[in-house]
């Protein structure tokens, strides 16, 4: 068993080899993109039935055993991310081949589109697996690469501005990373996580301080905290539908899963969490107060992204396993919901022309079908019961309310707060969008609309186009993904709950590395 | 760990002369200063190596406290590769900029400058300064509005024939998408 584990990031990169080879057709290619990403989903569903059995999976590349060679490393964390992961981006390939057949293509030139879509694919999948931290670096920078392709894909004006800001952005979290992995390597002469772990404990604590935060710095910037998380929503909207979606749903996810095995493998200690803890209450806040401001709905959307990655630091932050348990329901909920907002979003702009909600109107009666696919989502993301974002944020309140600091109290409060300014900006979309009548829509007088703000030279109302079925098929399966999360709730919450189990304190995942020492 | 004070003291300029240039408007300085500060970590790393000593061939007569430690080379090879390949895309990036927008600065977001307009209850004109930072001044839109820009006489022979075609089936009516979206 342990030989599919290497698999999951050997196929989608073989398969990006494929795919460019056969740039020049474009239906062999997108065949190979959806074959790879299937299998891939295949084999995480078995890695996660056996992981999940108590038989964590661990390859030692090469054959050079654990300190010195190389370690991938599947726990049920690890599992549960691929699964999740290649779920959402069959689902997203499903509605760009939608798109792409739709359009000839001029939004996503096809020849380098799936295979730039496959490598990025191959490094969300090996920062999932790494059990080294030089080769969680390389995950980073291959899904850095691919994604710098795809945000400015076309180069038109407008995407190669964002671009520069994510760009930038990037390279320096990635040079903030690398830093950090020469200082932890100076400090504990070694990059294999399991035994930084095991060595971080000689480390003076201030010292330790001082690694720690710069980390935690570096995978910030990825996962768009607060402090760090103004470049997100200037460069996310512009980027082609699919795109965005993919980017929402997993890129932010893989930094928050670089956070999660940093406060549990390498950094356990409570040094840090109340920092952490204030952080997450900062991002809250502020993303969904962006979000309150803002008139077009890919913005809006990247601002309710920067406010619910404050849900999971909070949980990480506890330093619990109800808490990393909760979190951890939280990520995988807030990756599918996601996406599949910003997946309505684009069958939004197709139907409708724009995506401000000040130009926008009617789309109930033209497109009932669009309406139910953005309303689910919009509420399980808002919290309402029974759908999943309410038993995640319960979970999050329960675990902070179990810990009982004031800190957590607050924090409480500030999630209950946010979640019901994240439904008021995604009502005002369904009221503004779907409920107002097309006629309305010049010279329209709401208190909902006048303290929004967008740029006076947007794009102007663009033409309206046909929506393949392909691309309401994968939105519609993203929704009932979403759905299946809230009536699975319960072996899903248990299965999170196992995997925080095992994140309780480093020993478990240093065991898998080092099975036979005696500790 | 005894640090080589050379190496340490140029890392720190380089880091310093990096930042510098990575917070200047001009995307090109950008460029430079990430290669200094990515050339700055693979010093960083070096420095961490500990003290230089004979090549790590195991098998020769060189004993092992006597070899330098190979691990953080390996390192900054892959960390070589990565700001090569990186800076590749950087400059294509640069001079896909330049031909759109003749110049290669980073400007301001649209919609934060109106948020801040909004904020503030003034109507500014924003994007100040078209090209007075870049390397090549008001040369550079000389040069480019001689140039033939390929792209846009593209997009007007494609909208051009999109036109015609539209006026030719004006009765079939609606759906008919052209392709081609209005930026």
């Amino acid at each position: 068993m342990n030989a599919l584990v290497p698999l999951v990031v050997m196929i989608p990169l073989l398969g990006a080899a494929t795919a460019l080879i056969f740039g020049k057709r474009p239906r062999l290619q997108r065949l190979v993109t959806l074959i790879v990403l299937s299998i891939v989903l295949v084999i995480g569903a078995i890695m996660l039935v056996v992981v999940d059995g108590g038989e964590p999976l661990m390859m030692e590349v090469g054959g050079w055993s654990a300190p010195f060679g190389i370690v991938l490393i599947v726990d049920r964390l690890s599992a549960l991310m691929v699964v999740v992961s290649a779920a959402v981006l069959l689902a997203v390939l499903l509605f760009s081949v939608g798109q792409g057949l739709a359009d000839g293509d001029d939004e996503t030139p096809v020849s380098i589109y799936y295979p730039t879509y496959l490598i990025l694919a191959t490094g969300v999948f090996n920062a999932f697996i790494a059990g080294d931290l030089f080769n969680l670096y390389v995950g980073f920078e291959i899904l850095l690469v691919a994604s710098y392709v795809l945000i400015t894909l076309g180069g038109t004006e407008a995407r190669i501005r964002a671009g520069v800001t994510y760009i930038v952005v990037s390279l320096l979290s990635s040079m903030l990373f690398l830093g950090s992995i020469a200082m932890i390597y100076g400090a504990v002469g070694t990059v294999n996580i399991a035994q930084i772990s095991q060595r971080m404990g000689d480390i003076p604590v201030d010292v330790q301080i001082m690694l720690h935060a710069m980390l935690l710095v570096a995978f910030g910037i990825k996962a768009a905290v607060f402090p760090l998380s103004f470049w997100l929503p200037d460069s996310y909207p512009t980027a082609p539908a699919p795109v965005t979606a993919v980017f929402a749903g997993l890129l932010t996810k893989v930094g928050v899963y670089a956070i999660i095995r940093t406060e549990t493998v390498i950094f356990p200690g409570p040094e840090l969490n109340p920092v952490l803890m204030v952080v997450a209450l900062l991002t809250m806040v502020v993303g969904a107060l962006g979000a309150v401001a803002q008139a077009d709905i890919k913005r809006l959307l990247s601002f309710t992204l920067v406010s619910h990655i404050g849900y999971m630091i909070l949980g990480v932050a506890l330093g619990t396993a109800a808490g990393t348990s909760a979190a951890i329901f939280y990520v995988v909920h807030h990756i599918i919901v996601q996406t599949t907002l910003f997946l309505a979003a684009g069958l939004i702009e197709r139907k409708g022309g724009s995506t401000s909600i000040n130009e926008l109107g009617g789309l109930l009666k033209a497109s009932p079908l669009i309406a139910v696919l953005f309303f689910i989502p919009a509420l399980n993301l808002g919290g309402i019961p029974p759908f999943s974002g309410f038993i995640g944020k319960l979970a999050l309140f329960e675990a902070s309310a179990e810990q009982g600091t004031a800190l957590s109290y607050l924090l409480i409060g500030a999630g209950a707060f946010v979640s019901l300014l994240t439904l008021y900006a995604l009502m005002r979309v369904w009221n503004m969008a779907f409920w107002r009548p097309a006629a309305d829509v010049a010279d329209y007088e709401s208190p909902m609309l006048t303290n929004v703000s967008e740029a006076p030279n947007a794009p102007a109302m663009q033409q309206t186009r046909t929506i393949p079925k392909l691309m309401v098929t994968a939105t519609a399966g993203m929704v009932v993904l979403s759905v299946a999360l809230t009536v699975f709730a319960g072996p899903l919450f248990s299965l999170s709950s196992r995997a925080g189990e095992n994140l309780e304190g480093p020993s478990t995942y240093v065991d898998i590395v080092f099975p036979q020492e005696e500790r | 760990m005894t640090v080589s004070l050379v190496l340490l003291i140029v890392m720190a300029v380089m880091y310093a002369s990096g930042v510098f240039l990575l917070l200047e408007r001009s995307m090109t300085r950008v460029l430079l200063g990430f290669l200094l500060i990515g050339n700055a970590t693979n010093l960083l790393i070096l420095i961490m190596g500990g003290e230089a000593g004979f090549a790590p061939i195991v098998g020769g007569d060189v004993s092992s406290e006597e070899m330098s430690d190979p691990l953080p080379q390996a390192l900054i090879l892959t960390a070589i590769v990565i700001t090569f390949a990186v800076s590749a895309f950087l400059m294509a990036l640069i001079y896909r900029s330049w031909r759109i927008a003749k110049d290669d600065n980073v400007s301001d977001d649209a919609d934060d400058v109106a948020m801040r307009d909004f904020a503030s209850g003034v109507e500014s004109e924003n994007t100040a300064s078209a090209s007075a930072d870049t390397e090549f001044g008001i040369r550079a839109e000389a040069a480019v509005s001689q140039a033939r820009d390929l792209e846009r006489e593209d997009e007007r022979a494609a909208a051009e024939a999109a036109d015609s075609a539209v006026a030719a089936s004006d009765d079939t009516n609606a759906d008919n998408h052209t392709g081609e979206e209005k930026r």
